[in-house]
């Protein structure tokens, strides 16, 4: 608790220097991350993060000391070299894009091991930093620091968000921009620098082998909560920082903890929160969702069976027909005429099922649209009367009344459907 | 000064033998168009060998294998659940899973700091050069010779049996799944099973390569294969060549500049992969075709 208050009070101007640090940084990768995710190119981002470690070991031997600019140049130039041959490769080879991601990913991982144990050998007292940048260490970031870091990731927010119309273009729909004089080749250029300065800069706290994380899984997870652009950037820098700062926390309070780790451990445990529980688009949602539908499309099947009872003249169906007319179904029989007497559309009687005023009404709802809608297949679309019955099976359910009203209306309140069977209206009686 | 003693063999074997086996995996990895599915495995399985190490007490350990396994195979289901059930894309459901299981690893290798003898630089990069004096020595002190070589031979005899067998059935299963399914062949069950010899082979190779050259052996050798040749026997034979090369190059280029064997095998397969672009790419035949020539071919093809 001490701990807390003593991190999160910010007494320790180092502390705050390390929180605005990650969370300008954990904004910046957070936004191209989205972009990239959106382009479907979110793996590039790991070949990048991996690819920049020969770049850092070569600024560390040039400086001879973890000297920020340096390090933040070589580190720009080999991801920049990776990116390019990344796409090089894919114009010029029949290799699948994952084969050249893997391919350029290991190859720039190697080289920088083999500088890596290069330097290891020299014995330069300074190597020590070095290897924070293979898993991270906030708690690290200096003063002087985080003018180059937070400069960088600023420089990337402003960038993102002053030219947001020119990226949702490259993202959504690069052959409009081009058609309408877009430099588009410029517009991937810069991104592509963009990403390349948001992985420069997120090393120091992440390290290279996670730092795909935070491109990645940001703009994932805020995708189950929305569809629009300008929130799903927003959330997804909000689950950035939040992580960010509990990482942080977490390798300060445990001092041999590196950050990288727990930062990607938090996000990706919002990531598996928002994949389960999101509204509309989260597994659990849409399993409820799906499970309602089901349930709704039985009973619309059962009020059915009913309506059609009637036409052939009987006043009502037992328990046994309605199992003989949907077989092997029996609980979800029982679970239906449960919820159906529960809504007042049916009665039963020891094993009579008859249908209430309210039952009555809308089973003719029902099977006003399915008919309805077997004559327009049938009048607009001419298909034969004996191929429109599935089509209709699946839409009577999810019809309208505003569609309803447009098909009477174009139909011109008909009468019979193709089977010349009636169609029922509300005044008809049963 | 280039040595040639008892050692170098020894290490040449080995790294190999690795990356034969790497090889032969990754050509069907690639052909599957799942080189970053062996990419995110090989980072995944950390978290199972660490406790694997810890429940074993020692990297000999049935359980390191069993744990890393069992984790790659997990890795692969989850990949999957994301992308069908959660409906993430697929690219994002990769990067997702393994950031994920790699960093509970680092965190696992971390709290056990105390209990288990690994760190995380030899997860990463591994060391191939301690090979000679890392022996297995019988209970009666018999001495066998290198214990990583050892798990090399029967990784390779595991991993060339595992791909005779079922040959058949692994291509047909890379160059057509539809058709498979449908023939009736267990798709999903050949797919985990090459999933699991992925896994192994990334664990049984670990601590001579390390978690993510492994990728590289995985990946580069057949994609510079895939440039020379395009039917599948001599993309194998070629596959496992180019291993023994990067091998025995990677070995004296590391000894030259005293560096890590590993990652010095991986900047040689770089090199050679790089080198196959520029002669073998669409560009550069393109320039070496003389114009002359070009327009006599097509003249050809008209009077044909």
């Amino acid at each position: 608790m001490e701990d807390f208050l003593y991190f999160f009070t910010f007494q320790d101007s180092s502390i705050a220097f390390v929180v605005i640090g990650i969370t300008l940084l954990g904004l910046g990768s957070a936004y191209v991350g989205t972009y990239s995710f959106l382009d479907k190119k979110a793996l590039l981002g790991d070949a990048i993060s991996h690819a920049v470690l020969p770049g850092i070991c070569l600024g560390f031997m040039l400086a001879g000391e973890k000297n920020p600019i340096y390090i933040v140049s070589g580190a720009f130039f080999s991801g920049a070299l990776a990116t390019f041959l990344t796409s090089w490769i894919r114009n010029n080879t029949k290799l699948s894009e994952d084969a050249i991601i893997a391919s350029i990913l290991s190859i720039f991982f190697g080289f920088g091991v083999v500088l890596l144990t290069v330097i290891q050998k020299s014995g330069n007292p300074e190597m020590a930093g070095l290897n924070q940048f293979i898993f991270g260490n906030a708690i690290a970031i200096l003063e002087e620091d985080l003018y180059i870091y937070g400069g960088l990731a600023i420089l990337i927010i402003i960038t993102l968000t002053v030219f947001q119309k020119e990226f949702s273009l490259l993202v959504f729909n690069p052959d409009f921009g081009i058609a309408v004089g877009y430099p588009m080749g410029l517009i991937r250029l810069i991104f592509n620098v963009l990403m390349i300065l948001a992985v420069v800069i997120g090393i120091q706290a992440i390290g290279v082998v996670l730092m795909a994380a935070l491109l990645i899984t940001p703009g994932a997870a805020a995708r189950f909560w929305t569809d629009r652009l300008h929130k799903l950037l927003i959330i997804s820098g909000i689950f950035s920082v939040i992580s960010g700062i509990a990482g942080t926390y977490i390798s300060f309070i445990l001092p041999q903890m590196p950050t990288g780790p727990w930062v990607v451990v938090c996000l990706s445990f919002l990531a598996l929160f928002s994949f389960l529980f999101a509204p509309n688009k989260g597994v659990l949602s849409r399993t409820i969702s799906r499970n309602k539908y089901l349930r709704k499309t039985h009973q619309d099947h059962l009020l059915k069976a009913l309506h059609h009872a009637i036409e052939e003249g009987k006043k009502y169906l037992t328990i046994e027909e309605i199992y003989e007319a949907f077989p092997y179904q029996k609980q979800k029989n029982n679970k239906s005429i449960d919820d159906l007497i529960k809504n007042r559309l049916v009665t039963k009687n020891q094993n009579i099922i008859i249908l209430t005023n309210e039952g009555k009404s809308e089973s003719k709802r029902i099977v006003r649209l399915h008919r309805l809608w077997e004559l327009y297949l049938n009048e607009y679309m001419n298909i034969a009367p004996d191929h429109v019955h599935d089509t209709a099976e699946k839409l009577e359910h999810i019809l309208t009344p505003e569609m309803e009203a447009l098909l009477e209306k174009r139909l011109n309140f008909p009468k019979l459907d193709p089977h010349q069977e009636n169609i029922p209206r509300d005044y008809d009686d049963l | 000064m280039m040595t040639f003693d008892q050692n170098a063999f020894l290490i040449i074997l080995t790294a190999s033998l690795i990356a034969i086996s790497c090889g032969l995996l990754g050509v069907f990895m690639m052909l599957r168009k799942m080189s970053m599915t062996g990419d995110a495995i090989s980072h995944a399985v950390l978290p199972g060998i660490v406790i694997g190490f810890f429940v074993s007490g020692s990297q000999r350990g049935l359980e390191v294998i069993i744990g890393a396994g069992i984790l790659g195979i997990i890795a692969t289901l989850v990949i999957d659940w994301l992308r069908q059930k959660a409906r993430v894309q697929l690219d994002a459901s990769i990067g997702i899973t393994f950031t994920l299981l790699f960093a509970i690893g680092i965190i696992l290798i971390n709290l056990l700091a105390y209990k288990v003898d690994l760190d995380q630089e030899c997860v990463l990069y591994g060391e191939i050069a301690y090979l000679p004096i890392d022996l297995w020595i019988s209970d009666s002190g018999f001495n066998f010779g290198p214990r990583i070589t050892y798990l090399a031979v029967l990784n390779v005899t595991l991993v060339v049996a595992f791909i005779t067998l079922l040959f058949k059935e692994l291509s047909l299963t890379s160059f057509d799944e539809n058709f498979s399914t449908v023939i009736g062949l267990p798709t999903k069950g050949i797919n985990l099973a090459l999933m699991s010899m992925v896994s192994y082979t990334t664990v049984s190779s670990f601590e001579a390569v390390g978690a993510i050259l492994v990728v590289a052996l995985l990946v580069v050798p057949p994609a510079t294969a895939f440039l020379w040749t395009k039917k599948l026997m001599p993309l194998i034979q070629l596959t496992s060549a180019l291993g023994i090369f990067i091998a025995i190059t990677g070995y004296y280029c590391a000894y030259l500049v005293d560096s890590s064997i590993a990652g010095m095998m991986v900047a040689v397969s770089g090199v050679l992969f790089l080198g196959t672009v520029i002669i073998k790419g669409k560009k550069s035949n393109f320039t070496f075709e003389l114009p002359w020539k070009k327009s006599r071919l097509a003249l050809e093809d008209k009077t044909l």
